[in-house]
């Protein structure tokens, strides 16, 4: 088995807009497949990609925001989000999905997926990382 | 000779709102649309700017507001329009401006 690796998928863009958010998830959701450490990182603009109640019948577009929620299910369960961006946007954790996964070494304990982080905390969690992909 | 400006990047990470309304004279409108849709949201220092305007318009485009789940953040003094509206404030203003 080869060497596990902190990868790191950093997002920056809202959703929607430009194609960055939905090629992340793409990204993210292909690389699940290989048994890595996988932490996503949402700041700047970035975490307008996880707010609730998105509807996106109005544009023609499809919504990949449900696909957020499926994230735990892939074992991609650190889901760091940068407290500053939040409160610069008006917004807060309660403006955002509620994401879980289950733990199924404590009999499948549904946990919260979301790490709310301050930037100089993000930057050590940054740090840690062996490869990070920027969206 | 009133213009209507359209903005469509998110005001957080381009300058074209700040622009635009730094250029905007009275009388003008203002629709926000795609990524531009958060301007038109509470609790920043843009929505601050927008309260403190005078004498401009300024809508947001309904669609792409539900899109982002922000309906409920919806700044006060902002109109929501559909695309429909949107073709009425094009015709009713002499020219439209888009800031890319």
């Amino acid at each position: 088995m080869a060497e596990v690796k902190k990868f790191m998928y950093l997002n920056r863009k809202a959703p929607y807009g430009t194609i960055y958010a939905l090629e992340s998830l793409e990204v993210v959701l292909i690389g699940a497949a290989f048994d890595q450490d996988v932490s996503l990182a949402f700041i700047g603009d970035g975490v307008y990609q996880l707010t609730k109640g998105q509807n996106t019948a109005g544009i023609g577009m499809k919504s990949f925001s449900p696909v957020y929620m499926a994230l735990g299910d892939y074992e991609v369960n650190k889901i760091y989000v940068e407290k500053e961006s939040l409160e610069e946007r008006g917004l807060t954790l309660d403006d955002l999905q509620h994401l879980v996964w289950e733990d199924e070494d404590e009999d499948y304990a549904e946990k919260d997926s979301i790490r709310l982080v301050s930037r100089a905390e993000l930057a050590d969690v940054l740090n840690e990382q062996d490869i990070t992909l920027s969206f | 000779m009133a213009t209507l400006h359209t903005v469509n990047k998110s005001p957080f990470e381009m300058n074209s709102f700040d622009t635009c309304l730094g250029l905007a004279k009275s009388g003008s409108s203002i629709l926000l649309i795609e990524d531009g849709v958060y301007a038109a949201t509470t609790g920043h220092s843009i929505a601050d700017k927008i309260k403190n305007t005078s004498g401009i318009s300024f809508y947001v485009l309904g669609p792409d507001l539900q899109a982002r789940g922000l309906e409920n953040k919806l700044a006060d003094g902002i109109k929501v329009v559909d695309y429909d509206g949107f073709v009425d404030l094009a015709a009713e203003h002499s020219t439209v401006q888009a800031w890319l």
